[in-house]
């Protein structure tokens, strides 16, 4: 059996590929929380980091922009990592989740989730307009993929902005997924991240499901539901208030010449 | 049965992303909204319905808790296949953009959370044992 016998193997069962390929990576990162952190930072998270270090070298040997996914050979990847068994993986956390829990906390849910829009959106606009980008169009563009990385391509489309700021705005959303799949455990404690009322607030709050999914799942798996549950509306909220309501505001304070 | 489980999964996944996408349709935007967060309502309520009932034997939770050990390495697996690149060649701005935004909302999740606490705290915070 030559070479090329085996890499059109792997590259035809691809799914089983990542499997063991995620399995590898969680196994070191076990080991390397448990023997060179002394459990310090826990091994999902150095698993989470590892597969975004995946992701960049997927990205810079392809030029691709699935990640890992593009190399022929983990292109099980974007099957395992995609969005239906995330959605599904994600759904079967809420067994055995406290409905009580939820309905308590679902008001302060649903105000995180439109002050964690509204305010990300602006904040962001407010650094677009910092480096320059005084237009009504681009503020909004850019505000909208502070929130998600789905929100500002979604909203720029809407509204008829460039090509080049839709990009931008795509890579301002991902930096926040990345931010807060790593950032979370490391702040937890700080703002309280410990139970599923402040997880709820967190979802909303953050909203962006990857690093929301991802910052739970190394800070507490058990909060993972809760967060969930707001942070599945966030993106559906940013691309209804955006393009419409948002934009107005923007546009009242910076009128289109 | 271990696929009784998963099918039960499998129909509140479908039938929640489904009303998210309506959802969406009807308010105009091109997204789903709250589909999974409907899907896991579902599945809380028809699992302690089931469980009620008799009806959720071990083999039957297994098909679900499977797929919530797998989380982790799936969203690992996700992780892999992020647009990493882009969002490094984004330059400054959008670093700046994703950050900022990103490490005020953090310092709001404290204040929101404590503003709003539940008054029944103490029943409230259990995991899981309600099966």
């Amino acid at each position: 059996m030559n070479m090329e016998t085996i890499i059109n193997f792997l590259n035809k069962n691809g799914l089983v590929v990542a499997f063991l390929v995620t399995g590898a990576v969680i196994y070191l990162a076990n080991m390397l929380s448990l023997h060179v952190f002394k459990k310090k930072v826990p091994g999902a998270a150095l698993a989470i980091v590892f597969g975004l270090l995946m992701a960049y070298i997927g990205g810079i040997t392809t030029g691709g922009k699935n990640g890992i996914a593009d190399i022929k050979i983990f292109s099980g990847f974007s099957l395992m990592g995609g969005a239906m068994l995330r959605d599904f993986a994600i759904i079967s956390t809420a067994f055995g989740a406290s409905f009580l829990v939820m309905r308590q906390s679902g008001l302060v849910g649903l105000i995180s989730l439109f002050m964690g829009v509204i305010l990300t959106f602006f904040v962001g606009a407010g650094v677009a307009f910092a480096f320059g980008y005084t237009d009504a169009k681009s503020m909004t563009t850019i505000g909208a993929g502070a929130c998600t990385y789905i929100v500002g391509p979604v909203t720029g489309a809407a509204i008829g902005a460039s090509s080049e700021l839709i990009v931008l705005s795509i890579a301002a959303g991902v930096v926040k997924a990345t931010i807060v799949a790593i950032g979370t455990p490391l702040v937890a404690k700080s703002i309280g991240l410990n139970n599923p009322h402040t997880a709820m607030v967190f979802g909303g709050m953050v909203g962006t499901n990857a690093g929301v999914m991802a910052g739970l799942a190394a800070t507490d798996p058990k909060l993972v539901p809760y967060g969930a549950l707001t942070a599945t509306f966030y993106t559906g909220l940013g691309c209804l208030l955006c393009p419409s309501l948002l934009y107005m505001v923007i546009q009242w304070f910076f009128p289109i010449q | 049965m271990t696929i009784y489980g998963v099918a039960l999964l499998a129909i509140c996944y479908i039938t929640g992303q489904l009303f998210g996408e309506g959802l969406g349709k009807m308010l105009g935007i091109d997204a789903n909204v709250g589909g999974v967060g409907f899907a896991m309502l579902m599945l809380i309520l028809v699992s302690d319905w089931m469980a009620q009932k008799g009806f959720m034997k071990p083999e039957t939770e297994s098909g679900i808790s499977f797929w919530s050990q797998m989380y982790i390495p799936i969203i690992v697996a996700m992780a892999a296949t992020q647009n990493v690149a882009a969002a490094v060649s984004g330059g400054l701005l959008a670093v700046l953009a994703g950050i900022i935004p990103t490490v005020v909302a953090f310092a709001l999740i404290p204040l929101l959370s404590r503003f709003f606490k539940p008054k029944n705290t103490e029943g409230g915070y259990e995991h899981g044992n309600n099966h």
